[in-house]
């Protein structure tokens, strides 16, 4: 892709020749770069747009909307950010946005994860819009070996395929196209148990071809992303540090916001304070796990996780960290087998361990997307516990009358990370405009909450 | 059999039980010392970590094994991560002479775990585990909601059919369903049971494909804080969830779990179940039933019995079948019976595994591997211990015969089960894919050089 600074010429007959990746129709694939010239103005902009639609599917899924309400969502989002009068100049601005988006998210694993996941959500619904011809079409370009099910072999699965249909929810009576494909290629459906196994094969029905191909598409776009990555760092990003580079940072910020990840140097706190601050400031999920681990003295692996890398991005130090979890896991295990057996997986959050990445604190989605299993405690309390439980807890942390109300209503609907706001609201008697959807937010933006009217509080004392 | 034969063996026997209790009960470094110079099965763990790759062929892959992290726990609890043997010889005189009290399995890297750090320093994450068999862990412990007899780590034989309802299940499915053929069942040493899939095509699954496997097996949701952990929706249950029930769940449940763990025996109990019922109305008329009948004739044996019936002839009258109350007996049963498998375990590769024929250090059994065609026979209260080993070997002291010192204990029929059911037909299968393997690659060789 060429960037010009001011005028531009061809684009459309450019894109669908020379094979952008514009697959049947309305849909592109995105394998190759498109031989674009782009003007540096709409390199942002589009990119903007695009990153409104994305944006708005992982609002989405962070509510935990269902397949069905998320399908209505990404094609209301496209038509919002995304259309164009002009289907060429609309598929342009798609092959482009999507290709400087993969230079702004191919820089960490972290980015690249969440750009990959929206991505493919994208795909996935944009796929089911499509007609079955350019479904069709879709697969072959994607180069998928598959061939319809035989009708004798289809006749001897009839039933059980009946089944796996009604089993989800669908009618009885089975689609005519299926095929079997190692169920390796369609994970998904797979953990849905949304297909029919045998002997290692997934039976895939037309309808959810769409896994198969979205397999494929993720695929892709990994490998890509890892490749846009090296050249990034090695080339790109000098190459252009006067014109694309900060572009490109700003693009990342002006998204993300400040990082609440990563743990904030100014910050630091210490396990003798952590009673004290949960009681003021932590979100509930963190609470939970809190009075949890202070009654077992455990917590299982994806407790752990949740809950140290929150306390880490809360400015726990690693020693601090160590200290703390020994004094609880010791009660139970004792200290030898936590040094053994717990200590490394500390240290390893901190990127003192293994493959030393340094491990970020998890966001509003990712832990409502958890999935808690018996014995577990982390996930998002909103999502995860049962009503009586949550209205409990909620009880707890001094809130009641209308506001619970209001709360759990907000559950009813999924609306998690809004009832968590409205959660902060109710108890730290403020407003929080920006809605929370990390919980080291929610730490810091309590703690100076807390901080401002300490300080009106002295202030008032020394006039 | 002459008679000369029967007192020969029950002099034998007296032996074996007099020399046994010579051998004090428990766990100790120089039992384990003996156990690692006399008993413990080097070659065949060996060649099992080496699929094949341990041979002659030109195929083979030379660096394999040698990329297999092993890990040891020692004595004072010092932990050493990243082992690496390239030899059967170098494992063996390693694990001699270091006597881990714990020997744990870990993924195949990219390069030899034990020299990480030289690879570490030349860039982008090149020490990445590239194979691992598929595991699965289940510990008893996760089951104290469901059982009344043990908590924590103790079991008993009237909890222990909850791992035999496991086996049962997963086997089932992993070979049915998902086509695998090499499957390893141990004990874990105390509390449960570990999994090992060691198919090819297992071993080479993303951490993604492993998770969706995980997921296929899970009917838990909502953790510990939702009162119903068990959610079936849909009109009726996929194939592998029906099939399920019918042929383990309930009948487990019914033959077995409500007597052994007398699930209606008491008011709390009975509690705990009609918990599980949506319709406050359906469980509390149960409740009324179950006070009335309190004080009646049936004795304390058919209780159990008695008011499962009724709370099924309850449940499945036309007059509850409305949507919510349909799938409620078998959630019941699914609650109380279905497998619950520690998921981060099964998710990653990277995870460690306790490694077969480990001795527990607080139980002093040997994890021995458990044949899943036989499961409900296993029995954990009479898995060999580490004294009970030594002891026999003691009295098998003036015997020559026999090649292998563990031929004369009660370890034998446990390496037996492994190297005939497990081992060998999983390396004929490495062979023949190994050999496909090669000359598909020399056919292409051959294909470009002719171009
Ligand atoms: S919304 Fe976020 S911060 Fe609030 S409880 Fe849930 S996960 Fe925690
Ligand atoms: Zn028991």
């Amino acid at each position: 892709m060429e960037i010009v600074r001011s005028q531009r010429q061809l684009a459309a007959a450019a894109a669908a020749a020379s094979g952008g990746g514009s697959g049947a129709g309305a849909l592109p694939t995105y394998r190759v770069a498109p031989q674009l010239e782009v003007r540096l103005e709409e390199f942002e902009l589009f990119a903007i747009d695009r990153l409104r639609v994305l944006k708005g599917i992982s609002d989405g899924l962070s509510r935990g909307k269902r397949p069905e309400e998320m399908e209505k969502l990404v094609s209301e989002l496209w038509k919002a950010h995304m259309r164009h009068q002009d289907p060429a100049e609309a598929l342009n601005k798609d092959i482009i946005s999507h290709f400087v988006l993969r230079l702004v998210y191919c820089r960490t694993e972290e980015l690249r994860k969440w750009f990959l996941s929206m991505e493919n959500t994208l795909f996935r619904y944009r796929f089911r819009l499509e007609s079955p011809e350019s479904q069709r079409l879709l697969m072959s370009e994607f180069q998928l070996p598959y061939k319809a099910l035989p009708h004798s072999e289809f006749e001897a699965v009839k039933d059980k395929l009946s089944q796996v249909a009604r089993s989800i929810g669908q009618s009885a009576s089975v689609e005519s196209v299926f095929f079997k494909v190692p169920f390796e290629e369609v994970p998904d459906l797979v953990a849905s148990r949304r297909v029919f196994l045998s002997k290692g094969y997934a039976y895939v029905a037309m309808s959810q071809v769409v896994s198969l191909v979205v397999t494929q598409f993720r695929c892709n776009i990994s490998k890509a992303l890892v490749l846009t990555n090296r050249k990034w760092t090695a080339t790109i990003k000098e190459q252009e540090k006067d014109r694309l580079t900060p572009i490109v940072e700003a693009l990342s910020n002006a998204y993300f916001g400040p990082d609440y990840s990563q743990p904030n140097d100014a910050t630091e706190i210490s396990p003798k304070d952590i009673d004290q601050l949960a009681r003021t400031s932590f979100p509930l999920c963190m609470r939970h796990m809190l009075e949890k681990l202070r009654e077992n003295h455990h917590l299982k692996h994806g407790g752990r996780m949740q809950f140290g890398l929150f306390l880490k991005g809360a400015g726990l130090k690693l020693e601090d960290a160590l200290t703390f979890w020994r004094s609880e896991f010791s009660q139970k295990v004792g200290s030898e087998r936590f040094d053994k057996e717990y200590a490394y997986s500390i240290r390893h959050n901190y990127g003192k361990e293994g493959k030393r990445t340094d491990y970020t604190s998890y966001s509003c989605q990712k832990i409502i997307s958890a999935t808690p299993g018996v014995g577990d405690h982390h996930g998002c309390p909103y999502r995860h516990f049962g009503e009586e439980n949550l209205r409990a807890a909620l009880n707890n942390m001094g809130v009641g009358g209308n506001a619970l109300e209001g709360i759990l209503d907000k559950v009813k609907n999924r609306h998690y990370q809004l009832a968590c706001t409205m959660t902060f609201e109710a108890t730290h008697g403020v407003s929080c405009d920006t809605g929370i959807n990390h919980p080291n937010q929610y730490f810091s933006e309590s703690q100076k909450v807390l901080q401002a009217k300490n300080q009106t509080v002295q202030s008032q004392l020394s006039t | 059999m002459g008679d000369e034969r029967v007192e020969a063996m029950e002099i034998d026997a007296q032996q074996r039980q007099e020399v046994a209790a010579a051998v004090p009960d428990g766990f100790n470094a120089d039992y384990l010392r003996i156990y690692y110079g006399k008993l413990f099965p080097y070659g065949d763990f060996f060649k099992w970590l080496a699929y094949g790759n341990d041979a002659k062929h030109p195929g083979c892959d030379q660096s394999y094994i040698g990329r297999r992290e092993l890990s040891f726990t020692l004595e004072n609890d010092i932990y050493l991560r990243f082992q690496s043997f390239d030899t059967a010889a170098e494992l063996e005189t390693s694990i001699k002479e270091k006597c881990p009290f714990k020997i744990d399995i870990g993924p195949v890297y990219s390069v030899d775990p034990a020299k990480r750090h030289a690879y570490a320093q030349s860039g982008n994450n090149v020490f990445v585990p590239v194979e691992r068999e598929l595991i699965f862990d289940i510990d008893i412990s996760d089951y104290d909601d469901v059982r009344y007899c043990c908590s924590g780590a103790d079991t008993c034989l009237d909890c222990w059919p909850l791992m035999t309802i496991v086996i049962k299940i997963l086997d089932t499915s992993l070979r049915g369903d998902f086509g695998f053929n090499h499957i390893l069942w141990v004990y874990s040493g105390r509390r449960g049971v570990h999994c090992w899939v060691c198919d090819s095509r297992a071993r080479k699954l993303s951490n993604e494909q492993r998770s969706a496997i995980a997921d296929y097996f899970r009917v838990y949701k909502g953790g510990e804080n939702s009162l119903k952990k068990v959610s079936l929706t849909g009109p009726v249950l996929h194939p592998f969830l029906a099939r399920s029930y019918t042929d383990v769940l309930k009948c487990f449940f019914e033959d077995k779990l409500l007597h052994s763990q007398q699930l209606f025996a008491s008011e709390e109990r009975c509690q705990k179940i009609l918990e599980l019922i949506p319709d406050q109305n359906v469980a509390s008329e149960l409740h009324d039933k179950w006070q009335g009948n309190r004080r009646s004739s049936i004795s304390k044996e058919d209780v159990n019995a008695a008011r499962w019936e009724q709370l099924k002839t309850t449940l499945q009258s036309g007059k509850h079948k409305t949507q919510g109350l349909r799938r409620c007996v078998e959630e019941i049963v699914f609650s109380y019976t279905y497998p619950r498998l520690d998921m981060e375990v099964s998710k990653h590769m990277n995870h460690l595994l306790k490694a077969p024929f480990c001795i527990h250090p607080k139980t002093g059994r040997v994890c021995v591997p458990i044949d899943p065609n036989n499961c409900e026979d296993f029995d954990p209260t009479a898995v060999p211990t580490l004294s009970q080993l030594l002891g026999e070997l003691n009295a098998a002291g003036m015997q020559i015969d026999s090649e292998n010192d563990w031929e004369r204990t009660s370890l034998e029929k446990y390496i037996r089960f492994f190297r005939t059911s497990f081992l060998q037909p999983m390396l004929k299968a490495c062979k023949e894919e190994l050999e496909t393997a090669y000359s598909a690659k020399l056919q292409q060789s051959k294909n470009t050089l002719s171009w």
